[in-house]
């Protein structure tokens, strides 16, 4: 077990002992290994290294140092949050339970002899795996976007760099220009997340270029919050967003970044900004593992272990787990139900019966957050849904604006969750 | 409403025995009233009051800062009353204008009163609670019981704090267990009996946020008490 020296983050004091001699603090221990970060891998590690009080070794593999949450970035788009507020470290996750935080990319599992590869050289190994990766997207999804035009036209579907990129080109949009985006097929990472963002993207044309156009090339027939958006769009932003479903060509879209075109079922527009949100897979490490079935990673529902591997578990975004919408919040909750199963196979701690729940908010405007959220339970096939809710068309402006209170307690507490 | 009858009795009183200033410092405790209904979710007041969420506000004036028997205060305001911190109506109003800012570490979940007016009216209303000072009489009993169709069965189920903490993962992804409030609630440090109750209303569809309906919709009886015994003391 060797680390890269640049990238160990071990609990504080213990750096020096650790780089020394690694396998003295593992020994005799059972060893958990996470892959990811995000609400799935943060919170799988703090859960298991909080709840075994020592008795688990835990090793969390990130590539990132600065975590920027996808969830809320959209409200960066706008200004409701800099990229500061979205921002969080794993420093407390080291030095709170001791969890060995190695910033570096995993980049391959071996599966008999139950090791991680990594690519600064190495590798971790593991009694049980955790792969948490979040998404990386399907080659040739969109006709003429790969990730090598990601500058010209972003995705901004994984929160940072790309984010920055995308609110620079909104702010230094022409007068009176077209920003396009390609919406993904389903299933995809945060179902109302293209509409958030159409959403906030207009919030700012309306204040600083209201002549500016929107159009949306989906592929999909219907989209999540549907009513609840298309209602906002005309209340908040009229005549400036023109949405191109599955019945209309939306589908049938390629792009040219190098001259800035969409084409449409065959009409060809020049654009000032293309957003292409590509279909979407699981991140790559879960197909190196070999857990995939095509796109994503099958798991049981009892405790979100893989199909393909009873030590291997697969969380959030990646997995195929049945009827929970792909987002932060879901993942947190399966990280829960995982983390209650690996403590107990491993330390013989009481297994509680998994239980799944989900919300997700999404901002219109101003103080005009929305909400849908159902709670899910095990079954033998798949994670089951029990019961759900979903805002209503025409509600109140003060509901609306305690429901997106509500969002702003929400992400301090699902923070905190991961990261404190 | 013999209290209103009373309260007027006394700032008639107070009129003509004390100098104009001293009736305006005092506010309009009849007013207080009705702003005291923010509290009430957490703290009791006349007659049978007891601790609840918050400690019970009887003589309050004049008490010692985390000065009650057997209320389950913070840290910070413990120390607070040991450093000598006593409930007048100048430090009264400073924690109940910003309680986090007063002090930083109170379990008391609550935004503050930004209004002067808001604050002075409910101190009066407070001083018709409390024998000190002197000069306001002793109070008719006002304060109701908390309402609710629990079945005492279920208030009287002993949860299981363990199977609570598992339970808990699934709050504390909105929850904060630091006891943060802002947009959500803190659920933390209260009572069991009013965890239970209030969960039960949602379970009930009697209060109505929909994510709690929902979530409290699929706890069994035994659950909402092992949740209640959990977060009643998570530390």
């Amino acid at each position: 077990m060797t680390f890269n020296r640049r990238t160990f983050l071990g609990a504080a004091g213990v750096v020096a002992a650790a780089l020394s001699a690694p396998m003295v603090l593992a020994q005799g221990k059972p060893r958990v290994v996470v892959v990811g970060g995000g609400a799935g891998g943060a919170t799988a590690a703090r859960y298991i290294a909080k709840d075994s009080k020592g008795e688990i070794d835990v090793t969390l593999i990130e590539p990132s140092r600065t975590y920027y949450t996808c969830f809320f970035s959209n409200l960066y788009l706008a200004g409701f949050q800099e990229l500061s507020d979205i921002a969080h470290s794993y420093g407390a996750l080291a030095a709170n339970y001791g969890i060995n935080v190695v910033h570096d990319w995993a980049v391959g599992v071996d599966r008999d002899a139950k090791t991680v590869s990594l690519a600064g050289g190495g590798s971790v190994p593991y009694d049980k795996l955790i792969l948490s990766p979040g998404i990386d997207f399907v080659d040739g999804a969109v006709e003429g976007w790969d990730v090598s035009a990601q500058n010209k036209m972003p995705h901004a579907y994984k929160a940072g760099s790309q984010t920055e990129l995308l609110k620079a080109q909104v702010m230094a949009m022409p007068e009176g220009g077209t920003f396009a985006m390609v919406a993904p097929p389903n299933p995809y990472r945060c179902p109302p997340g293209p509409y958030e963002r159409i959403s906030m993207v207009a919030h700012v044309l309306k204040e600083n270029n209201p002549t500016a156009k929107i159009i949306i090339a989906d592929p999909k027939p219907k989209f999540s919050k549907m009513a609840l958006f298309q209602e906002g769009w005309a209340n908040h932003y009229e005549g400036m967003v023109d949405w191109i479903g599955e019945d209309f060509g939306g589908g049938n879209v390629s792009v040219n970044p190098d001259a800035m075109t969409v084409t449409i079922d065959g009409e060809e527009t020049k654009v000032d900004i293309c957003n292409v949100i590509p279909a979407m897979k699981a991140g790559r490490i879960a197909e190196m593992a070999g857990v995939t079935d095509g796109n994503w990673a099958p798991v049981n529902a009892a405790d979100m272990s893989s199909k393909a591997d009873p030590d291997i578990y697969v969380l959030g975004d990646a997995s195929q787990q049945g009827d929970m919408p792909k987002s932060g919040f879901s993942a947190n909750s399966q990280a829960k139900v995982c983390a209650n199963a690996v403590r107990g196979a491993l330390t013989g701690s009481k297994v509680f019966p998994a239980k799944f729940s989900n919300t997700c908010w999404s901002l219109i405007d101003t103080n005009d957050g929305v909400k849908v959220g159902a709670t899910y339970e095990a079954t033998p096939e798949k994670i089951a849904k029990v019961d759900g809710f979903i805002s209503q068309t025409g509600e109140d402006a003060d509901l609306r604006k305690a429901t997106y209170e509500e969002s702003l307690g929400w992400y301090a507490g699902i923070t905190s969750d991961m990261f404190s | 409403m013999r209290w209103s009858g009373i309260l007027t009795c006394a700032a008639v009183a107070m009129a003509t025995t004390s100098s104009s200033s001293a009736t305006e410092d005092l506010g309009d405790a009849e007013a207080g009233k009705v702003v005291f209904a923010k509290c009430k979710g957490c703290h009791q007041v006349g007659e049978g009051a007891k601790n609840k969420i918050g400690p019970h506000l009887n003589g309050v004036f004049g008490r010692k800062a985390a000065g009650l028997d057997g209320f389950n205060y913070s840290k910070s305001l413990e120390r607070a009353g040991n450093s000598g911190l006593e409930w007048h109506a100048d430090t009264l109003s400073a924690y109940i204008e910003n309680p986090r800012a007063f002090a930083s570490g109170t379990r008391m979940s609550f935004r503050g009163l930004k209004k002067p007016e808001d604050r002075a009216n409910i101190i009066a209303y407070l001083r018709g609670f409390s024998d000190n000072p002197q000069d306001i009489p002793e109070a008719d009993p006002t304060a109701r019981g908390t309402d609710h169709s629990v079945d005492p069965a279920i208030l009287a189920i002993q949860g299981d704090p363990e199977y609570g903490a598992y339970l808990s993962s699934e709050c504390t992804t909105c929850h904060q267990i630091e006891g943060g409030d802002a947009g959500i609630p803190s659920i933390v440090y209260w009572p069991d009996e009013d965890f239970v109750v209030a969960m039960h209303a949602y379970k009930d569809k009697q209060r109505p946020h929909p994510v709690m309906q929902m979530i409290a919709g699929r706890l069994s009886n035994d659950e909402i008490a092992a949740l209640a015994a959990y977060f009643n003391n998570p530390e």
